[in-house]
């Protein structure tokens, strides 16, 4: 009788099946990503009008120097960089709080992005001193690798210090991540400090975290190991969501933890490093954009890391397309307006998931 | 077929439990694991699944658990946690298709539904499992493990649930519904290992059972020889005495407390 009356309460209206709905989010994030880029390449603060160009282009016409110059060398590089930086902050936020079993696990709050910046910040400043040889084979690569290398090691350490025994504390991550971004800041500070003149040119250059510094060096750099990340995320899917479970339940049922583990940390290390190394730090995107796909689709990885790069790259073009035409013709820094439309958000999901995320 | 684990030690610390376990359990019947609090089933039980490392070898359906790889030992054994947790708001449906195989590709897709009916969660899929009651999410766990070894016996022989109190969240009528899952898994040629802590359900529905104390197999066989008045109280440290139910042959016991006795 008791289970009679327990099957008869429906809680809420079923979501039977949001399996689809993702499936489907997948190609209305790339249509919604579409529409965007073409937004970004029509608007800046040059008189070039898109369609101008486009016409010229059907009409067999010349371009015009200028036209050319904007387009191909200013907004397109800036457009994809826009897409590539903004596709990795939200597949690295999204694949840690995989890893972390955690919504709030983002390497921008828990201190792999502070590592990383570290990285880069080694790299422009000791780079004189590391030998000939290494420099001009790595060349353009010495910043993104090092960056990598910085965010690499401190997900490994933030892993190790907050997990015991397949368990994660959420209170010891966020303390740990606070701890990491310090002493990631602390160096960072001291390095600043040595360099020369001309290194702190590329120094403040790079700590903008902005997309304006976007060329198709910087793209051809940060594409691959970005580009890599992405595709890792099609193979993290399944696994992350047994870890949802815990490491013991995972292992049973057949995913091999300790190579997803690796796996999810590389992804995460190659996106943040890629990112950062190209833009600086831009904050919030990897809380925001997994939260608000989790709410409209649910928590499913296979299909919610895919969403995210997608999602993540359109809201990143959107913020860079703000901070260009909100004190135009000047740049506001993209990270200023990622924190203004994200840090809201983020305290709400705060307020609204005080259950889930409880220390 | 069977499972045979020889000599099982498992470092805790600086003491060792268990301490020095052989068990045998063959496929077909179900083996129960019964003992107080501490005495090292749940352990025991991580030891024999490969989620604790252990010295010794285990051996399910002739495949070493140190040694085959994770997705093989998989397809043939699924293990329900004593504790389960969930990260994120899944669905229950979302949950038991983790049970399936490889995401599910290639099989029934009725059977997370058909799970569910059989543990009693029928139209609990859309329901959010952090939102279950503790039974229902302990039964859901079941309809998972479950779906990952649905048939008892597979093309490469029978499949093993390993279970650690599959009831001891659950109500009675709940009990007795999970207990005759398991023992029809097990009728149908497959494997069950469960860690028990109600000794009624133990001798009603086990055909060997395991005590443990301390670390070690104090006593081990069919129910009936095993549980005794003495290896019980002796076990539990308190005084137990068994009796035979009316209807059969079974033992059944009621705990005497030893100002009573
Ligand atoms: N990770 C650990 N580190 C140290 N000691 C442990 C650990 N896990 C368990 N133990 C100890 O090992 C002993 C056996 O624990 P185990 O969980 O196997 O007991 P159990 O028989 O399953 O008990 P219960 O009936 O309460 O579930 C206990 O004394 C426990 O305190
Ligand atoms: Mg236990």
């Amino acid at each position: 009788m008791a289970r009679a009356e327990i099957g008869a309460i429906p809680a809420m209206p079923p979501i039977v099946d949001r399996h689809r709905t993702a499936r489907r989010a997948h190609v209305w994030l790339a249509g919604l990503l579409v529409v965007v880029c073409i937004c970004s390449l029509a608007t800046g603060a040059s008189g070039t009008s898109l369609w101008r160009v486009l016409t010229a282009l059907l009409a067999g016409d010349p371009v015009s120097v200028t036209d050319r110059v904007v387009m191909l060398d200013i907004r397109l590089p800036r457009l994809v960089m826009g897409v590539l930086v903004g596709a990795s902050l939200a597949v690295s936020g999204a694949v840690m709080q995989g890893l972390f079993r955690n919504p709030l696990a983002d390497p921008g709050l828990v201190g792999v992005s502070a590592g990383a910046g570290l990285g880069a910040i080694m790299a422009i400043v000791l780079g004189a001193f590391l030998p000939s040889a290494l420099i001009t084979l790595v060349g353009n690569w010495t910043v993104p690798v090092a960056a990598f290398l910085g965010g690499w090691l401190s997900t490994i350490i933030l892993y190790r210090v907050s997990t015991r025994a397949g368990r994660t504390s959420v209170a010891t991550m966020l303390l740990a991540g606070i701890a990491l971004g310090a002493l990631a800041g602390a160096v960072s500070g001291i390095l600043v400090y040595m360099a020369d003149d001309r290194q702190l040119r590329d120094l403040t250059f790079w700590g903008l975290g902005s997309l304006a510094g976007a060329t198709w060096s910087k793209v051809l750099v940060a594409g691959p190991m970005i580009g890599l990340s992405i595709l890792a995320t099609l193979y993290l899917g399944r696994g992350l969501n047994g870890l949802a479970m815990g490491e013991a339940t995972a292992h049973h049922i057949g995913i091999n933890v300790q190579r997803l583990k690796n796996g999810a940390i590389m992804t995460v290390a190659l996106a943040t490093g890629a990112a950062v190394a190209v833009s600086g730090g831009i904050g919030f995107v990897g809380i925001v954009v997994p939260h608000l796909l989790r709410l409209a689709t649910g928590p499913d990885h296979e299909t919610l890391l895919l969403n995210s790069a997608l999602l993540g790259a359109s809201l990143l073009l959107i913020a860079d397309l703000v901070s260009r035409v909100i004190i135009a013709p000047a740049d506001l820094p993209i990270g200023i307006v990622t924190a203004v439309l994200g840090a809201p958000v983020f305290l709400w999901i705060l307020l609204r998931r005080r259950g889930l995320v409880d220390l | 077929m069977t499972l045979t684990a020889r000599d099982i030690r498992v470092s805790l610390g600086r003491k060792q439990v268990p301490h020095g376990v052989d068990l045998n359990a063959e496929a077909g019947s179900v083996t129960a694991i019964v003992g107080p609090n501490g005495s090292g089933k749940t352990t025991l039980l991580r030891a024999i699944t490969d989620e604790v490392p252990c010295l010794g070898q285990v051996m399910v359906e002739g495949l070493d658990i140190a040694t085959a790889p994770g997705w093989q030992l998989a397809a043939r054994r699924a293990v329900l946690p004593q504790m389960a947790t969930l990260a994120f708001p899944f669905t229950v449906l979302e949950v038991v298709r983790m049970g399936l195989m490889s995401g599910g590709h290639g099989q029934d897709p009725s059977l997370p539904s058909r799970a569910l009916a059989e543990v009693g969660l029928a139209g609990y899929e859309g329901r959010f499992f952090q939102e279950l009651s503790g039974g229902e999410q302990q039964r859901a766990h079941l309809a998972r493990v479950l779906v990952q070894v649905w048939a008892p016996v597979g093309q490469d022989g029978p499949r093993w649930l390993f279970l650690d109190e599959p009831v001891a969240a659950l109500d009675i009528a709940h009990q007795l519904e999970v207990m005759d899952i398991v023992t029809r898994y097990a009728r149908a040629g497959g494997g069950v290992i469960a860690v028990m802590h109600d000794l009624n359900l133990t001798a009603l529905h086990a055909d060997h059972v395991a005590i443990m104390s301390a670390g070690r197999i104090a006593a081990a066989g069919p129910p009936d020889l095993v549980m005794t008045d003495a290896t019980l109280s002796k076990v539990y440290g308190c005084k137990l005495r068994v009796g035979v139910a009316p209807e059969g042959p079974r033992p059944f016991l009621l705990p005497h407390c030893a100002a009573l006795a």
